[in-house]
């Protein structure tokens, strides 16, 4: 088998002409994908949205928001409904405590600060522990675990094993201590940023 | 070669998962469901197909001080592509097999059999050789993840078979695939030896 000699210009030739081809096929490839791909991020956005708020009419304008004190900032979805009523804030909160790192998540809220329902985006949990959270904490017929229409600011917005309220999911009490500071953090941010001054950032749905 | 025995060598006697023991990282990583084990070994015989290709097409007009770096430049371009196309078309498998996915590029099957066998042999047995060693991986990788699914969560390809309640949450955890890959270690090297 004749391979080509080790002279300087054959590897150069060599290395310039794989890199290039791949240079190529890889941007074609990715030309043809960009679409779908953020079609697929919106798509998961949108039902995530869909499903933790209430029936609403027009989404407002997102807003990145720093919280006082806090690290990360947060994005807040205003909601409102025909009458431009606002009706919920989705708040997308992420933490990086979970047992393997960053949790993310978006909690929709009602105006008074309960909780409508929550949906995780994104973790790397461990399947059958950490990973039940999507469905652990609104599983209704456990009223303790549920924090669907609890208000973090009324309850002991912590897990059982830490004196609080929300029974956490056995033998995932990092996963479930994690999910809930995220959630925390989300009501913390809503309470700060909007409840407090309600009618100068919430006028109009569309701004 | 025989072009069959060149196909069927990967599935029992050259399985690269229970007889030669290569790429155990994702083969323990994401095995955890049927479904993930068989997305990453699909995901990792494209990338054997393809790279098998164009290596034994290119492999005469490479110099060899150099073939291991465009080997992998070869392989990395095919991972990038199949990266996209998951992103693109299967959103929730790509989130589920996560950082496995680019880590195929490192993946010592794909570049074991550049070096062994694409780069010694014409197109055609390249590429059933790829054919052959990427079905057997995926074939490895969907067993592993099917009983570890079963004994963990009692599912099976995401359907419940019986309450989780009663599952063996040891499966679905690191060490369960060390069990699981044990014994099916055992019982393929018993078949071999039939």
């Amino acid at each position: 088998m004749a391979t080509k000699k080790d002279s300087f210009l054959n590897m150069v030739l060599a290395l310039f002409m794989v890199t290039f081809f791949s240079a190529a096929i890889l941007g074609f490839v990715y030309n043809i994908t960009k679409a779908p791909i953020e079609k697929a991020a919106d798509n998961t956005q949108e039902s995530a949205l869909k499903s933790i708020l209430p029936e609403f009419k027009t989404l407002g304008k997102s807003q990145m928001i720093a919280p006082e004190g806090g690290t990360d900032s947060l994005e807040f979805f205003p909601a409102y409904d025909k009458s431009n009523i606002l009706v919920g804030m989705a708040v997308k909160t992420s933490t990086k405590n979970g047992f393997s790192g960053l949790i993310e998540m978006m909690v929709g809220f009602k105006p008074d600060g309960d909780i409508f329902g929550y949906q995780v985006l994104k973790h790397q949990e461990t399947p059958g522990l950490g990973a039940r959270m999507t469905t652990w904490f609104k599983d209704i017929s456990h009223p303790k675990r549920n924090i669907i229409g609890k208000n973090p600011g009324k309850i002991n917005f912590t897990v059982n094993k830490d004196g609080g309220d929300i029974d956490a999911m056995t033998a995932s009490t990092i996963t479930s201590r994690a999910f809930l500071e995220a959630v925390k953090r989300a009501y913390k941010g809503y309470m700060s940023s909007f409840a407090a001054n309600k009618d100068s950032n919430l006028k109009g749905g569309k701004q | 070669m025989n072009q069959w025995k060149n196909f069927s060598k990967g599935f029992i006697k050259e399985n690269p998962t229970f007889t030669l023991l290569l790429g155990m990282c994702p083969t323990l990583g994401v095995t955890t469901s049927a479904i993930n084990g068989l997305g990453m070994g699909l995901a990792t015989a494209f990338v054997l197909v393809m790279s098998n290709m164009v290596i034994s097409i290119v492999r005469n007009g490479i110099p060899d001080k150099v073939h291991i770096p465009c080997y992998i430049v070869i392989i990395a371009s095919f991972v990038t592509v199949v990266e996209l196309c998951m992103q693109a078309y299967t959103p929730s498998l790509y989130e589920s097999l996560g950082i496995f996915i680019p880590l195929i590029v490192v993946n010592c099957i794909v570049l074991g059999r550049a070096e062994a066998f694409a780069s010694k042999n014409n197109v055609f047995s390249s590429v059933i050789d790829g054919l052959g060693m990427g079905l057997g991986f995926t074939m490895s990788l969907t067993l592993l993840g099917a009983i570890r699914e079963f004994l963990g969560s009692g599912k099976l390809f995401g359907y419940q078979v019986y309450s989780d309640h009663y599952g063996i949450l040891l499966f679905v955890l690191a060490p369960g695939a060390f069990i699981v890959l044990g014994y099916l270690m055992a019982v393929i090297n018993k078949l071999k030896k039939a």
